[in-house]
This record gives structure tokens, C-alpha cells and sequence, in this order.
């Protein structure tokens, strides 16, 4: 780890609902929120279901794994940190879990990116220790 | 509701140049002037303010001490959902004369050094939790990129095309060069849309609305005074709004809105099947919405909004004249474009659209889109012959 890391993207605050989040992610351990009373994942983090608003809120290992939902390339950087990525793939992933989220689809040219292609999570280093989730095709 | 309230006063600002001279209030004012003068009546009459954000400022700016105030704010539909509470208001004796007012001046301002902030006065995410903070990392391009995704789902599911994406930018265009106002007049084919610079796939430039300055007003008033006042009334005949959602990855279903709920409910209480409708002012923030709401309104199955535009269908001389003033994509969009809807679907159900009127135009549908295919609300439009 660098003493200089600086940041080459957007770097979300840690907020206390996603606290677990980001601590398994320094581990490269994948974790969702999931309702002990609906016994359903959700996304994105929130301290209480989006379902039944009920506080029960317990993080379990998620599975990494899921299909692209929707893709799209951007050709024009969604904000400049992004500028020397272009073009880079942004897709709503469907994990395993029912959730959706959104990412990059890396390790593969942007524009072959597809809808329905199975991928897998990876992780990409953050400036303080974190790391971001990111997916690649499954091999 | 149906048809107890009436759009009696229409104003809009847009040139050809993308620039207004005035901005900002005084634009507000100046619209509000001359939306009253179109109805015969004086701010004095005027009794509800309604602004998307900031009525209880825009009110004191005008002298104005209304009893009714709404900031409803949802983005670009914030004014068809004014439509719909004012509406309700002047139904229920609330209010009496109702004023709803945008002006946004992001093209000049840019010039200016004023930074240009697209919308007018639009907000920063919320940084607490939100779906925007789960976005922002992965670079998304906003908001064309929340377009692009839905488009990506619609082309996978339905096989929709490109090209069939591109039809409505031309239908829309042909209805530009009958609008001397408009940013962009000349026609434009399906080729030139898709040799447009890819943005972000699917969605080419010449998929996406413009950003210019634009600025708009409505008045409305009971049934009974719209009656005595100097245009024909278009009452509002039906109105419904639905929310699905804030940031695009909560999106239930990327190939539908929550238009499905908002224009059956609107054409419920209009009492109107799809065939009594003479027009559509559609928001058309990018070609993709356009279809999105064809659909949603039900004018044709899901899935099959593509088929159904091919053909010009929405343009001039098409069956369903659709955006005629060249919408968002060619006439102007200042952010929050269902302003605009609102004025040029009565300027249409009173037959005062010169070069672009859809003839016998009796009942206008006007459909807004706010946020990311998010706050959908939909109004009903018509003339007496329909009351």
C-alpha cells in the first residue's frame, strides 16, 4: 500500500449503514444486507428493509455472482476522474441473490459486454484500504 | 375532478439560438405576465402559486400572498403533477386561479461564466443513504446513462433497434421544421442518427434533448370563470401520477414506467379510450422515453413500441401526431421540460398551432417524465366539444 494512494475515482463516503460493507471489502469479502423477518437480500444498503421498514438488518457473504441486466458504454466519462477510463462498461447486475447492482464490467473489451453474459465479482484497490466491487465475465 | 378546472393561460420562451435574454425570475415573471394576459387576467386574480422547488421565494419575488402554495418538485413531470393538484384544488374550492411557472436559462448561463446548472437550481444528491452514493462510483454518465440502460434492456427483451430508436428523433425533427422557434429546423434521417457520436450505447447524441434556455407559465381557473375569460378553455378532462423509484438501479422494471399506472388512471377519469385521442405531447428527454411512454400509455403492447413508430406514425400526417412543437429532442429542453407539454398540448386543443396543428384537435394527452423514468404523471386535455 502506497503512503501517496490517491484516488482515481469517485470514492463513496463510508455511511454508518454500510459500515460492514466497506470493512469486508478491505478483505475482499463480499457481504449483502439481507431482512431477517422478509428473509430477502436488498440493495443498496439502508439501516432499515426497504420491504417491511423493519430494523432487522444481519450482512451475509453474498455469492459474487450474476448476470449482466443491462449495459451500457460510456464513450463520454460520467464525471472527469472517469476521462482516461473511456470507454468503459456500466451494467446493472443481477446477482444470484435477487439483487440488483450496479457496476463496471471489466476484463473484457467494453463493447463486448452483453446482456445475459454471466460475471463474476473482482476487486478494485481504493485509495484508504477499501476496495470497490467490480465484475468480470466468468471464465 | 373531471373537467371542474381549465388551462385558460399558456406562455413559453425558446429560440432558435438556444438563448433567452432575460433569466431567472424576471424570466418567471415575464412568463406568468403573459400566460395572464393570454387568459384576461391580472396577478391580482391570482390566488395558488405553484413552482417545482421554490414557490414561497417565487411568491414574495412577485408580490404575490396566495392562500394555495405547491413546490411539488419531481424533475421534468413537476408540472404535469402541478396540473394535477392544482386541478384538484380548484375542484375542491381551495383555490381559484393557479399559476405554474419554470424558467431555466442553462445555455446562456454557460456563456455567462454562470456555470449553467442544467434545470434550474437542480439538487446534489442526497449523500445520505441513497442509490445515487451506490451509482456514482462506476462513472455513470447523468443522466443520459440511466436512458441507456433501459434502452439496453429494451433492445435485449424486445429486440427493439437502433434504428427504430432513431424514427422518433426523425418524426420529431419533421415537426421542428414547422416550429421558426425551434433550436434545430432542419430534417435529419434514421443514418444521420446513427452516425451521431455514440454517447453512451445505445444512445447517440442526436438520441438525446437538447440543453437550451427555455422558460414557461400555465394559469388555470374553475370551468365556470374559464368561461368568461378571453381563449377557449381546455378543461382538464384527467390526471394520474406514479412513482417506481429515484436512482436508475432501483428501477423495477428497466422497460417499464410507472406511466402504466399514471396514464390508465388519467384516461379513467377522462372517461377516453385510446382512439379519442388526437395528440401526444410525450417527454422526450431521449428517444428511448418517448417509446417507453407509447407503450406505457398502452398505445401499442409492450415490446412492440419499436414496430409501432416506424413509418413516421408520429410525425406530421402520421396517426398519432406526437411532440409536435419538435419536443425536447429538436424545440428546446432547459432541464425540466413538462412545461412545455402542458403549453403546447392546449395550444393544440385550441387550435392556435399554425403550421403544426394536428386538425380537429379536441383531446391532447400531455405525459411527463421526472428523474430517471421515475415520477410519472400524465394529463387529459380537452376541448368543450369533449367536456
Amino acid at each position: 500500500v502506497s503512503d501517496e494512494a490517491k484516488a482515481t475515482r469517485f470514492e463513496p463516503p463510508i455511511t454508518p449503514e454500510a459500515e460492514p460493507f466497506w470493512e469486508a471489502s478491505r478483505d475482499q469479502r463480499f457481504v449483502l444486507p439481507w431482512c431477517t423477518d422478509c428473509g430477502k437480500a436488498f440493495w443498496y444498503p439502508r439501516p432499515v428493509c426497504p420491504v417491511c421498514l423493519r430494523p432487522n438488518v444481519e450482512w451475509r457473504p453474498g455469492s459474487g455472482r450474476g448476470e449482466v441486466h443491462a449495459v451500457s458504454v460510456m464513450y463520454r466519462p460520467g464525471n472527469p476522474m472517469m476521462a482516461d477510463r473511456v470507454p468503459y462498461a456500466v451494467a446493472l447486475v443481477e446477482l444470484e441473490e435477487g439483487v440488483r447492482i450496479m457496476s463496471n464490467v471489466v476484463g473484457i473489451e467494453a463493447d463486448q459486454v452483453k446482456v445475459g453474459m454471466p460475471v463474476g465479482i473482482t476487486w478494485e484497490p481504493m485509495s484508504d484500504g477499501r476496495h470497490l466491487p467490480l465484475f468480470e465475465p466468468e471464465a | 375532478v373531471r373537467g371542474k378546472a381549465a388551462v385558460v393561460g399558456v406562455a413559453d420562451a425558446a429560440s432558435p439560438t438556444g438563448d433567452l435574454d432575460l433569466r431567472g425570475r424576471a424570466l418567471e415573471a415575464a412568463m406568468i405576465r403573459e400566460a395572464l394576459d393570454d387568459a384576461g387576467l391580472e396577478p391580482s386574480d391570482v390566488d395558488a402559486l405553484f413552482a417545482a422547488g421554490d414557490a414561497m421565494g417565487l411568491a414574495e419575488f412577485l408580490g404575490m400572498q396566495p392562500r394555495y402554495l405547491d413546490s411539488t418538485m419531481t424533475g421534468g413531470s413537476s408540472f404535469e403533477f402541478h396540473v394535477e393538484h392544482a386541478a384538484a384544488a380548484i375542484a375542491h374550492g381551495q383555490c381559484d386561479v393557479a399559476v405554474s411557472v419554470y424558467a431555466s436559462t442553462p445555455h446562456s448561463d454557460r456563456k455567462r461564466g454562470n456555470g449553467g446548472g442544467f434545470g434550474g437550481g437542480r439538487r446534489m444528491p442526497p449523500m445520505e443513504a441513497s442509490g445515487f452514493l451506490w451509482e456514482m462510483p462506476f462513472g455513470l454518465r447523468m443522466p443520459i446513462g440511466g436512458y441507456a440502460l433501459a434502452a439496453s434492456r429494451h433492445m435485449a427483451v424486445h429486440g427493439t433497434t437502433p434504428e427504430q430508436l432513431a424514427e422518433i428523433a426523425v418524426s420529431t425533427r419533421e415537426w421542428a421544421t414547422r416550429n421558426p422557434r425551434a433550436r434545430f429546423q432542419d430534417p435529419i434521417t434514421v443514418d444521420d442518427v446513427l452516425a451521431s457520436d455514440m454517447v453512451s450505447s445505445p444512445l447517440h447524441k442526436l438520441d438525446c434533448c437538447l440543453q437550451t434556455d427555455g422558460a414557461g407559465a400555465f394559469v388555470m381557473t374553475s370551468a365556470e370563470r374559464a368561461r368568461d375569460l378571453r381563449k377557449p378553455p381546455v378543461y382538464v378532462l384527467g390526471t394520474g401520477s406514479a412513482l417506481s423509484h429515484m436512482s436508475v438501479s432501483s428501477m423495477p422494471d428497466l422497460t417499464t414506467t410507472a406511466t402504466t399506472r399514471s396514464g390508465p388512471a388519467a384516461f379513467e377519469m377522462a372517461g377516453i379510450k385510446h382512439d379519442d385521442v388526437d395528440m401526444l405531447m410525450l417527454y422526450d428527454s431521449f428517444t428511448i422515453t418517448t417509446l417507453l411512454l407509447i407503450e406505457d400509455l398502452g398505445f401499442c403492447e409492450k415490446g412492440e413500441g419499436g414496430a409501432f413508430v416506424e413509418g413516421n406514425r408520429l410525425g406530421p400526417g402520421g396517426a398519432l401526431p406526437t411532440n409536435t412543437t419538435g419536443g425536447g429532442l429538436s424545440y428546446t429542453h432547459p432541464g425540466m421540460y413538462g412545461m412545455f407539454l402542458v403549453v403546447e398540448a392546449t395550444r393544440q386543443v385550441r387550435g392556435e398551432a399554425g403550421d403544426r396543428q394536428v386538425p380537429d384537435c379536441n383531446v391532447a394527452v400531455a405525459s411527463g417524465s421526472g428523474g430517471v423514468l421515475s415520477a410519472m404523471s400524465t394529463c387529459v386535455l380537452g376541448s368543450e366539444a369533449v367536456l
